[in-house]
């Protein structure tokens, strides 16, 4: 499939109704969306033919594109049911599966690396400071293959640091800096959408213990 | 929710000892077919704890799975196809999950299993 294809079909997906702010819910857009699994499939193999989870699904943008690209199974995660509802009618309005499970990224009951690849975008922690640290650290120790994120630009070096010395990553790599539009869902954006600096990361966990529960 | 979902889900409450498997508890069970991918089983095949995804399939309505499996099988067209199934084409739809060792009830409604858990289990 090609990218353009791609980011039009995810653009039929419903985006957030009521966002709730101090989930930092705004959508991940098209645009990022499909270059993100776009990349984690076409330079890497990380997504057709293998269990995908996206971590803070929300609507689900992350996974329909895993989806779409040919993950065999794809796993969405929220702390929040009114998005998990969202994203159950874009899967069945596309068409694609995506088992959904309502939970807390930090109490994550997982056993093992079932999970090849995660893919997600979390709070950038700008309502809850480490909201984005407790992403990264239960995405490092779930994905057996690879993790794809999105995080601040101005962050860069505490990340790298935070996930290669806390959280075990074997490798943390910024594949490219891209412009989110932060759209103003909040009344203290002066401007109709703020647009910041975000970049998109591509992390390998260290080779995982066998089955540990 | 499939049951390979399930295979990976585990109580989180915390003192837990083993909080795997999560026991099914069934209402509504549908099945929705899909693409039959051998070289996706055969690699599942070894991260897959067979026992549990066994009895989860018979709570299920399927009793197809053989109680032993090992690699050897996966040559065999009819065994992968059984796996597939099972793996891949049940969905729990409402009922619960159930954890032994608290007797902790997780809700599962519209395919959606709900592990979020209260304060004083954190
Ligand atoms: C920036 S949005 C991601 C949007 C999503 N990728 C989409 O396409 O709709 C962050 C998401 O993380 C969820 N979230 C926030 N804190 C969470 C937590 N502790 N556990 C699980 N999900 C959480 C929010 O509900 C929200 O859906």
């Amino acid at each position: 499939m090609k990218l353009k294809q791609l980011e039009s079909l995810l653009g039929e997906i419903q985006q957030f109704s009521n966002p709730k702010i101090q989930l930092e819910q705004y959508p991940t857009g098209p645009h990022i969306a499909s270059r993100m699994l776009y990349t984690a499939e076409n330079s890497f193999g990380d997504v057709s033919g293998k269990v995908v989870a996206d971590l803070g699904c929300g609507c689900g943008t992350l996974g329909a594109a895993a989806a779409i690209l040919g993950a065999e199974h794809v796993t969405g995660i929220d702390i929040d049911p009114d998005s998990l509802e969202i994203a159950s009618s874009n899967a069945e309005y596309l068409e694609f599966e995506m088992d959904l499970v309502l939970c807390d990224v930090k109490n994550l009951g997982w056993r093992g690396q079932v999970v090849d690849t995660i893919v997600m975008n979390p709070p950038f922690g700008t309502r809850r400071k480490g909201a984005d640290m407790e992403f990264l650290s239960a995405a490092l120790k779930h994905a057996s293959k690879a993790v794809y994120s999105l995080h601040k630009t101005s962050t860069r070096d505490h990340i790298k640091r935070a996930a290669v010395r806390d959280y075990g990553a074997e490798s943390a790599e910024v594949l490219c800096e891209l412009r989110y539009d932060v759209p103003q869902l909040y009344k203290f954006h002066k401007r109709k959408e703020v647009d910041i600096a975000v970049d998109l990361w591509r992390f390998v966990p260290r080779s995982h213990r066998e089955n540990d529960v | 929710m499939r049951l390979l979902t399930h295979n990976m889900l585990s109580s989180n409450i915390k003192g837990v000892i083993n909080g795997f498997p999560l026991r099914i508890e069934v209402e509504k069970v549908v099945e929705k077919p899909v693409d039959f991918n051998p070289d996706f089983l055969k690699n599942m095949f070894s991260k897959i704890e067979w026992k549990p995804l066994v009895d989860a399939s018979r709570t299920m309505g399927y009793a197809e799975l053989p109680e032993e499996a090992d690699a050897s099988m996966l040559d065999s067209h009819d065994f992968l196809q059984r796996f597939h199934h099972a793996l891949l084409e049940l969905h729990l739809e409402e009922g619960a999950l159930f954890c032994p060792e608290t007797n902790r009830r997780f809700p599962v409604n519209k395919g959606i299993p709900n592990m979020l858990l209260h304060e004083d289990e954190v």
